[in-house]
């Protein structure tokens, strides 16, 4: 499944995707983020998965393009530490 | 009293072909949505009732008189039902549901139901949210999107237009079409702004319906973008109160140059609907039969 966390607004569209059939919920990316955005725990949209996902914390859902901002400087940009860590490469960024 | 023209009539169904007292599996789905409640109770999986009313300030008691009206006159009562699933954004707060789960997965196995099994891509219109699912042919979510950040492009901001143009907020699908030519689309985004851009154009000498029309198209272009990001699949469907407002639908069809399907029931009930079919899932599950 494709998990679209975030918010379309009039300045644009900001939406964390977690792809939670690559995610193996090993919890990386909870403590790869500066800002505590993920978070680890059951699939709210799949009440029969067994095994855990990670997803935006509910508290960053409509906030998220300022809470990853500090990550996407104007210039000199570094790899998003969030995608750097997932290894099944299950994250992915709309903006 | 000023009329309420945003006020929608309440409504309950039941099925005149099943026997309520003859049911072995009762299971229920109580979806408290921002605007509107609606309870569903399935007996042996297929739907035997239903009601849909407001939402008051008070969710367990929403929820309470949501199950008593869906009930009524069916000679069941409340501890007849096996399972209960609550969702919507009250769902934590239902005293009587053993189980919460999201609208999200709620609305892919409703419209599941409700559509049949070809439906592919779900847009959920709700009181104060808007959420686009894709699903596969069970009901399984593969795909979602929610924007419950802002009101534009909800029921919410349909009932402010209600108000703003005196106009029965049923009536406003069709009046919307009582136009020559389509007008360009309000240009905000905001339920708030466009209102206040509408009584700019109002005291442009603009019609209603020529307004009307202006806010349908602007609320159509902004779910169609949504759409857009987890990308339409045949078949398509639209659920929650906005689907009863072909002014918006015929839009959303136009742009999309798809046709939605027609629900067999009430499109609101469509969450509701899910939590049942996922309440009796869970039943089975529970007793080992899955």
């Amino acid at each position: 499944m494709l998990a679209h966390y975030g918010y379309k607004d009039g300045s644009g569209e900001y939406f964390i995707v977690v792809d939670t059939d690559k995610c193996d919920g090993c919890g990386r990316c909870v403590s790869a983020c500066p800002w505590g955005v993920f978070e680890i725990g059951e699939d709210e949209n799949d009440p029969f998965r067994e095994t855990a996902v990670a997803k935006v914390s509910e508290s960053h859902r409509k906030k998220i393009k300022y809470s990853c901002a500090p990550c996407k400087p104007g210039s000199g940009k570094k790899p998003l530490p969030c995608l750097e860590s997932c290894a099944p490469g299950a994250i992915g960024h709309s903006w | 009293m000023s009329t309420e023209y945003w006020r929608w009539p309440e409504s309950r169904w039941t099925s005149p072909e099943i026997d309520g007292k003859a049911g072995r599996m009762i299971t229920a789905g109580l979806d408290v949505g921002s605007v509107s409640s609606q309870a569903v109770v399935m007996i042996d999986g297929a739907l035997f009732c239903y009601s849909s009313l407001r939402t008051g300030s008070n969710s367990p008691e929403s929820a309470q008189r949501a199950m008593e009206y869906a009930l009524t006159g069916t000679g069941l009562i409340l501890t007849d039902i096996h399972y209960v699933v609550g969702t919507g954004y009250g769902r934590v707060n239902i005293p009587f549901a053993q189980r919460a789960l999201t609208e999200i997965a709620c609305h892919a196995r409703g419209a599941n139901f409700m559509y049949g099994p070809t439906v592919r891509t779900i847009l959920d219109m709700g009181g104060q949210d808007c959420k686009a699912i894709r699903c596969d042919a069970k009901g399984k979510v593969t795909n979602f999107l929610m924007n419950d950040k802002c009101a534009a492009g909800t029921g919410r901001g349909m009932e402010v237009f209600a108000d703003l143009l005196s106009v029965p907020i049923e009536d406003m699908g069709r009046l919307s079409f009582e136009v020559d030519t389509e007008p360009p689309p309000v240009s905000s985004t905001c339920v708030v702004f466009a209102k206040s851009e509408a009584v700019g154009l109002l005291r442009k000498g603009w019609p209603k319906e020529r307004v009307l029309a202006a806010y349908s198209s602007a609320m159509a272009h902004r779910v169609v973008e949504l759409l857009e990001r987890i990308q339409v699949e045949q078949d398509f469907a639209i659920t929650g109160g906005i689907a009863k407002n072909e002014g918006v639908v015929k839009r959303i069809e136009a742009e999309l140059k798809i046709k939605a399907l027609e629900p067999k029931y009430d499109a609101q009930i469509a969450g509701a609907l899910g939590g049942a079919l996922f309440a009796k899932a869970l039943v089975e599950k529970e007793r080992g039969l899955r």
